[in-house]
């Protein structure tokens, strides 16, 4: 099998176990983490269909992989804000969770920490 | 032989991606999560994109991987809490199914992609001339889909503007994140004074050479980054107070630069982000060198995170 076919399949079963994770995992940075690789799959995917796209001398085709530049640099700007906002959550209430019945319990602390 | 190291290398991927999303413990899957990340930009090399694993080695391995482990550690004791939470044996099935579901579609496509692949590399080569500049890349990201380029880094303000507005309001204006003290005569306060010098000739090494070979603003600026971040981890330095106006300055005057110069060819060459012949490399390098102070400053603030502390102590 050639790079691209391995790293393509590679890729697919690298976003359904992100999506596995999103869903199972009840703690919030562990959604953010398998968010991520849920995202380095579709990165590395498009990057397979980039490398097929190898013509004149270019080792892939250099428009998708400059939107992976891009897409990269944005999932890190996600990735930063998640946490902020995750962190603020902790020292807001103390806890991580995204449960609805657990958060009520939570004393709100007039939205300032 | 190289077949057999690219499935072995798949294979190692995928197993530290179970690990990250199986393991019990947070820190374990930080750890998890930064080993993948890096490992990933084995698999760009391979895939013949090196400025894509420049960029994911930096920001994909290092800068997210900073972030998750510091969040870990900070998050250690709410692991109980969360597993309590824990979703029952039907409901954890029925997510298996959803997700082999999703991967198999996706694998389907991708042994079912058109041969031969559809490209747009001719005509990014026939029409690079144009722009002067000899890495495809960056004709990409500076000329022919600008527009991109000038979004993204306007998306990067917008996150620093959000990861600013959660500040409690006792502290808006002030300091990111605690004060680090370390150890003067410590290991880390020793790292931060001998590799800053080397890792920003090293950052604006691979800014330099971005214009004709792999490199460029995205990786240099996040070497910047990460070398800031070393130097505040070890207390040599500390996190600017968000108001300061010179802060608000540096960050909007890359991409500020970068709208001048893009409304400049609505008149100069007839079109939004057009440049006029013969002045399209001087004007990509100028929009350069105005993004790769901006950019590294917002990541590093970005990375630093919400106001905790007011500015003046």
């Amino acid at each position: 099998m050639r790079a691209p076919t391995i790293f393509g399949l590679c890729a697919a079963l690298l976003v359904g176990v992100g999506l596995f994770g999103l869903i199972v995992d009840p703690q919030p940075l562990r959604k953010i983490l398998a968010f991520n690789v849920i995202g380095s799959g579709v990165f590395v995917l498009l990057g397979a269909v980039a490398r097929r796209g190898a013509a004149v001398g270019m080792g892939g085709d250099p428009v998708p992989q400059a939107l992976l530049i891009t897409g990269i640099v944005v999932a890190f700007a996600a990735t930063a804000l998640a946490v902020a906002l995750l962190l603020r959550l902790f020292n807001a209430t103390g806890s991580v969770t995204l449960s609805a019945d657990a958060l009520d319990e939570v004393r709100p602390d007039d939205g300032n920490a | 032989m190289i077949e057999t190291l690219n499935a072995g290398v798949a294979v190692l991927i995928l197993a530290l991606a179970i690990f990250t999303i199986a393991t019990r413990e947070l820190f374990a899957a930080a750890v998890g999560f930064i080993a993948y990340g890096l490992l990933l930009t084995l698999v760009w090399a391979q895939l013949h994109g090196l400025d894509v694993a420049l960029i994911e080695g930096a920001v994909g391995g290092g800068l997210t991987g900073v972030l998750v482990i510091g969040s870990a550690a900070r998050l250690r004791g709410t692991q109980v809490t969360a597993s309590a939470e824990r979703l029952g044996a039907s409901a954890r099935a029925a997510a298996a199914i959803v997700a082999g579901v999703v991967a198999a579609v996706l694998a389907a496509c991708v042994l079912a992609l058109p041969d031969p692949a559809p490209t747009l590399a001719p005509q990014v080569a026939a029409n690079m001339t144009a722009t002067g500049v000899g890495n495809p890349i960056t004709a990409v990201l500076l000329a022919f889909r600008a527009i991109d380029t000038l979004l993204e880094v306007i998306v990067l303000i917008f996150a620093l503007i959000a990861v600013w507005s959660l500040a409690p309001d006792g502290v808006w204006g002030g300091r990111a994140g605690p004060r680090y003290d370390a150890d003067p005569n410590g290991i880390l306060v020793y790292f931060a004074r001998i590799l800053p010098p080397i890792g920003v000739i090293v950052g604006i090494y691979i800014f330099w050479v971005g214009a004709d070979h792999p490199g460029g603003k995205f990786q240099g600026s996040t070497f910047l980054a990460a070398m800031w971040l070393l130097a505040a981890r070890a207390g040599l330095t500390d996190a600017p107070p968000i108001s300061r106006v010179w802060v608000r300055i540096a960050v909007v005057a890359g991409p500020v630069g970068f709208v001048v110069i893009g409304l400049a060819g609505v008149v100069t060459a007839g079109a939004f982000l057009a440049y006029p012949a013969g002045y399209a490399k001087p004007l990509i390098l100028a929009i350069e060198w105005a993004l790769m102070p901006s950019l590294a400053l917002t990541l590093a603030l970005l990375m630093a995170g919400a106001p905790q502390r007011p500015g003046v102590p």
